[in-house]
């Protein structure tokens, strides 16, 4: 981590209290890490957010978070699938064009099964992906954790957690004396 | 000879999925620099394949377009055999794809840890692959400026495709194929895009792996709502590649041509696609795994799989070919039965020949623990199964369209230039896309290899139930 000299004097700049985004705190790993998110949580912290290099079930415990809504969000881009599929081929084939084939009926359902699969299929993996995508507000070009030089280092080895300025027990000094309780790395006043 | 079991598992300790000693920062690094950092003997080598890789695509160039001047009538296609190498390189390459599906979304949901080291290489196989398929139905159609027809749309003519043909599932099916495929592989890439942005030096690759990365910052209400999605996509894609190649065999079992209207087709086609697909990953990866030096990640234990996985498929297809023979004998028809015989011992019948000693006798070597562990061998192995399972196709296309029920309408058909310029083509082609990704993208998905490491479990304390995710 060769930028441990770089951070010290970039974060120095004092950040104004309503300029605030959070402060954030690295931790050694992921064990450090978590106990820090049980930690804040026991002071009563609830507006944090941890940043890991690779998806952690235990991270997730941690923070309490509620199970995700996406499979809603599937189920239902996979029946809107099934009811286009199978509307599409029956409204082309017996209402808008009904021509006998081979003498098959115009309703001649089971043909219109493999169709009306891949449509579900298709609808409830663009709702899995683009469900994804809005639920994380994503793309976010900006976002405030970036102005942490040191934060670089959070897609590849780095733990980090935030505790935000929205939350009604924030106050800079005492997040910062638990971080540095907590034995973090570093800590840093994130601005907006 | 065809119908035994898998082999159990060797005596022997598996080797390890990611070679000892390696931590979240040196894997990281270790991949992300094959992209980011120049090395003058590698990039040498790779200029050297993409070189030929972009000749080869030029030749497929050239061949489509003197195809678009003078129609298919350069190809080699013609009543009664319809349909050649259009046809079978399409199977061909659709089959070779379903395997990074397979790795990618089948094997996470069994939770094969072992999967994760190949699995973006397989995925960009499997999209590269159905490009290259694609190519041939497009402009099999004779007039590649309409292929558009093929889609439901309202238009002028007042008249809509006809969905009781296979041919449409196949629009269907292909088209949701290559557009989940390539989903998966993204939402797959996004964390890694991030990684490399930060590691970048030079500002236009910080640009453009930024923007590729949208935004993506590791947060875990974000991770929590991409593994939901991630592991839905793959149970989403795990019933759709079974589907798809079920549908290509449709093209053929929905008809009355012998020897292709038979129930075993959707199973077999997709044990065969399983068989080809894994050759076709071993084939790449063990060069790529010998030029990038990542024997810390496509470890022995990856090729002892695999090769298991090939020897299992394979004596699915073997059983295949056998049930192909018994069903004609007992289906007590004549066109059925001569099907077979023209088979083995008709004009093609080298082709036939040659398919069995590739695809049924030559795999059979996978049962030696020697050859399984032997890059070398192993690379040979799978060479002989991607030869076979293309004559396979070939020995279906065409043996059977060539005599079916009437002799006075027989003919045999010969590939022509233009035939094995685009066949050829297109594997340029898709050596073109797979070196440009090899340059440009991370093989190796950096994120999930992380999580195997030692330094991603939290130690085990008070209230934890492993599992949650979806």
């Amino acid at each position: 981590m060769s930028q441990n000299a770089t951070y010290e004097e970039t974060s120095t700049p004092r950040v104004e209290d309503d300029e605030m985004y959070g402060v954030m705190a690295e931790f050694r790993s992921i064990d450090h890490l978590i106990s820090a998110i049980e930690t804040a949580r026991e002071r009563g912290y609830r507006q944090m957010d941890a940043y890991t290099p690779f998806p952690s079930h235990d991270v997730i415990h941690a923070l309490h978070l509620p199970p995700s809504k996406l499979p809603w969000v599937v189920l239902c881009g996979g029946i809107a699938g099934a009811v286009f599929g199978y509307g599409l081929q029956y409204w082309t084939s017996v209402i808008d064009y009904p021509i006998n084939i081979g003498g098959r009926p115009l309703h001649s359902w089971p043909y219109f099964i493999p169709v009306t699969f891949e449509c579900t299929i298709l609808f409830a993996a663009l709702a899995a992906v683009f469900g994804m995508l809005a639920m994380n507000r994503l793309p976010t070009p900006y976002h405030p954790v970036f102005n942490d030089p040191q934060f670089l280092m959070a897609s590849r080895d780095a733990f980090f957690l935030c505790i935000e300025a929205t939350d009604v027990k924030f106050d800079r000094d005492a997040v910062t004396n638990l971080f540095n309780e907590l034995e973090a790395l570093h800590v840093a006043d994130v601005a907006e | 000879m065809a119908d035994e079991p898998p082999p159990s598992s060797v005596a022997q300790q598996p080797a390890p999925v990611i070679a000892p000693g390696h931590t979240l920062a040196t894997v990281t690094d270790s991949i992300a620099q094959i992209v980011l950092t120049e090395n003058k003997a590698r990039s040498r080598y790779w200029l050297y394949g993409f070189a030929a890789s972009f000749a080869l695509m030029m030749l497929f160039f050239y061949a489509i377009g003197v195809l678009l001047v003078r129609g298919i009538g350069i190809w080699g296609v013609n009543q009664p055999v319809a349909w050649g190498f259009a046809i079978i390189n399409f199977v061909w390459w659709i089959g070779i794809g379903h395997a990074g599906t397979l790795i990618s979304a089948v094997l996470l949901l069994l939770r094969q840890d072992w999967r994760t080291s190949i699995n973006r290489f397989a995925e960009a196989m499997t999209l590269f692959a159905v490009a290259c398929a694609g190519m041939f139905p497009i402009f099999h159609v004779g007039r590649p400026w309409l292929a558009y027809w093929l889609f439901p749309y309202p238009n002028t003519m007042s008249i809509w495709p006809n969905f009781r043909s296979p041919l449409v599932f196949d629009v269907f099916a292909v088209s949701t194929y290559a557009l989940v495929s390539l989903m998966f592989w993204y939402v797959g890439l996004v964390p890694d895009m991030a990684t490399l942005r930060d590691r970048a030096k030079s500002k236009t690759a910080r640009m453009v792996y930024g923007m590729a990365a949208l935004g993506w910052r590791g947060s875990t209400k974000h991770w929590h709502n991409y593994e939901t999605a991630y592991l839905l996509l793959a149970g989403l894609a795990t019933p759709l590649v079974v589907s798809v190649h079920t549908i290509v065999s449709y093209d053929f079992a929905l008809s009355v041509v012998p020897g292709w209207h038979a129930t075993i087709f959707p199973p077999y086609f997709v044990a065969g696609a399983i068989y080809a697909g894994f050759a076709m990953v071993v084939t790449l990866g063990l060069p790529v795994r010998y030029f990038f030096k990542l024997h810390d990640f496509i470890t022995d234990r990856h090729l002892q799989n695999m090769a298991k996985v090939m020897l299992a498929t394979g004596l699915v297809v073997g059983y295949g070919y056998l049930t192909e023979i018994f069903m004609a004998w007992y289906s007590a028809s004549p066109a059925e039965e001569y099907m077979v015989v023209n088979r083995v011992s008709g004009p093609y019948a080298p082709a036939f020949w040659a398919l069995i000693v590739c695809n049924v006798i030559i795999p059979q070597a996978l049962w030696s623990h020697r050859v399984r562990s032997s890059p070398f061998w192993l690379f040979m192995v799978a060479l002989a199964i991607n030869i076979g399972m293309w004559l396979e196709r070939f020995v279906i296309v065409v043996i059977s369209l060539s005599r079916d029920y009437m002799p006075s309408a027989w003919g045999e058909y010969v590939p022509t230039f233009y035939d094995w310029a685009t066949y050829i083509g297109t594997i340029g082609l898709f050596f073109t896309l797979l070196f440009l990704f090899i340059r440009f993208l991370p093989m190796i998905s950096i994120f999930e290899v992380r999580t195997l490491l030692p330094d991603a479990q939290a130690s085990p304390d008070d209230d934890d139930e492993e599992e949650d995710g979806a």
